[in-house]
């Protein structure tokens, strides 16, 4: 163990018993702050009771529906206002109308529209992630190297595709990547903000809970998030690394 | 010998929106490139040497003028082929598929291609190097494979934008004297531009001075000197001074070199 993995662990075990003893030293009431020793029992709790893997999993469900469509149409709307003009000058005025309301602003819309259902929280987390890649993805396809492109009609590759799929995509691909990246944390943000309005996941748990003054239930789903969006950011900077080991 | 490019009273011009009008770059621009001549190209920069190799390549368009070339069609090779100043490396390919990236669309199956990628890679001296990254080679390496994806694909004419303009002294000769060995093993017909004289003269049958408002062709070299050449050897000497004497006298009083 390297000294920074000491000093990182030293500070987290110091936190950790720095709210233990407020905790336990009667100051808060503990439904205020529960005492960080509770946690364990309370996860426990939540899995024997079932509502553990069913809130992550139903959370994972708004998640990854969210992600895939906020993705994939910010990805393919970005590419094609960076590549055609036309699509450009049509988006300018838009885009700035739409870009600035916050994701949590579409949630009355989304639940006339979609009811209180999976697909309204799916839509709100979609919403967030749309935009990051949107603007992540045209600025990666307008700062694709033009003597590149040049290059490849000096090879041969003249056709609108053999350019996109030659250059374009490979050269826009640490961009468009990055604004994934920065979509996959976006995206747990909303999902619990989504959810406290009913639709059955950590979110709604989370409100649950509060209402009954459990507080430690509360602080295991907060962690739970933290823990969900640790692990889908390492997958995928594994993931990520392989796609761009061209670079230094 | 017959002529590979015949280019007939060119003219090149950039208007404000980068099509090809306006007051020229250069102009009354005639230049006959023989099959299996090695020409090189110098004058000032911004007189249009890269523009002039864009307009032949088919990347750009001339304001007026005629370009013939006269070259095989294949579905095998391309007719011409570039090398740049700085390589223009894929750098999310390896070697090999930078190499390659010319034989993509060609009729060549697999093992044609492999073949072909191999042999060219033997030829500038990185049989070894297939494997890597561009960022794990030196400036003189990516410079052979770039020199390598233009043997590639088999062209008539090899055009060389100051390939080696960026590199140092030593890397410079050695790969100045590869080039001479792969044009002697090969017979392309190659356009090379330089600001360097020295090198323009040792590696030219001729050497041509563009300059000028607009810019043309002002003066032509015929290099005597036999092959193989030695930089130290009289008749090369002797062209560089005439070289940098002609070039003193057509931009005398204006911009220099
Ligand atoms: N895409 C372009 N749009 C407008 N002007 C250009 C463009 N490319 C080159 N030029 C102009 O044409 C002239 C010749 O450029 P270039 O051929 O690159 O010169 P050289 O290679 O001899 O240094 C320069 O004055 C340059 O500013
Ligand atoms: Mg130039």
């Amino acid at each position: 163990m390297n000294s920074r993995t000491l000093a990182s662990a030293t500070g987290l075990i110091v936190f950790l018993l720095i709210w233990e003893a407020i905790a336990r030293s009667g100051v808060v009431a503990p439904t205020l702050l529960p005492a960080p020793s509770v946690l364990p029992g309370a996860l426990i709790s939540e899995v024997s009771l079932g509502f553990w893997h069913a809130m992550v999993l139903a959370s994972m469900e708004h998640y990854l529906i969210g992600l895939f469509l906020g993705s994939l149409l910010g990805i393919a709307c970005g590419m094609a206002v960076a590549l055609f003009p036309r699509v450009d000058a049509t988006q300018a005025w838009l885009a700035r109308v739409l870009r600035p309301i916050p994701p949590l602003a579409w949630i009355p819309f989304a639940i006339i529209w979609f009811g209180v259902s999976q697909s309204a929280a799916a839509f709100i987390i979609s919403i967030g992630i749309f935009w990051i890649n949107y603007f992540a993805a045209l600025t990666a396809v307008e700062a694709v190297d033009k003597e590149l492109i040049e290059l490849s009609n000096a090879f041969g590759h003249r056709s609108f595709f053999a350019r996109l799929v030659k250059v374009i995509l490979p050269g826009a691909a640490p961009g468009i990547l990055g604004g994934f990246r920065a979509g996959l944390g976006m995206g747990w943000m909303t999902v619990v903000a989504a959810e406290l309005f009913g639709i059955t996941g950590i979110g709604s748990r989370m409100m649950e809970a509060a209402g009954l003054l459990a507080t430690e239930v509360v602080i295991v789903y907060m962690l739970t998030i933290a823990f969900l969006y640790a692990v889908s950011d390492t997958v995928f900077v594994r993931v990520r690394d392989r796609l761009l080991q061209w670079q230094q | 010998m017959a002529a590979i490019v015949q280019i007939d009273n060119l003219v090149a011009a950039f208007d404000a929106r980068g099509e090809p009008a306006g007051s020229p770059v250069f102009a009354n621009l005639d230049l006959t490139i023989e099959r299996g001549e090695f020409v090189t190209l110098v004058g000032p920069s911004g007189a249009g040497k890269s523009t002039l190799l864009r307009i032949i390549a088919d990347l750009m368009p001339a304001r007026d003028g005629t370009v013939h070339k006269t070259m095989q069609q294949s579905p095998q090779r391309r007719p011409i082929a570039m090398v740049f100043q700085e390589a223009r490396l894929m750098p999310w390919r390896r070697v090999r598929d930078n190499v390659a990236f010319g034989l993509e669309g060609l009729r060549l199956d697999a093992a044609e291609r492999n073949q072909r990628v191999d042999d060219v890679l033997r030829l500038v001296g990185l049989a070894d190097f297939g494997d890597r990254w561009p960022y794990e080679l030196s400036g003189g390496q990516r410079q052979r494979v770039g020199i390598a994806r233009a043997l590639a694909v088999d062209p008539d004419l090899l055009l060389m934008d100051e390939p080696f303009g960026a590199l140092d002294a030593i890397t410079r000769q050695t790969l100045q004297d590869e080039l001479l060995r792969i044009w002697h093993e090969t017979g392309k017909s190659v356009l090379f531009v330089t600001h360097d004289i020295d090198e323009a003269v040792y590696l030219g049958d001729r050497v041509l001075l563009l300059g000028g408002t607009p810019a043309t062709i002002t003066q032509s070299y015929d290099i005597a000197a036999g092959r193989p050449r030695r930089r130290d050897q009289e008749q090369i000497t002797e062209a560089v001074t005439r070289v940098k004497r002609g070039l003193s006298q057509t931009f005398e009083g204006g911009a220099g070199i």
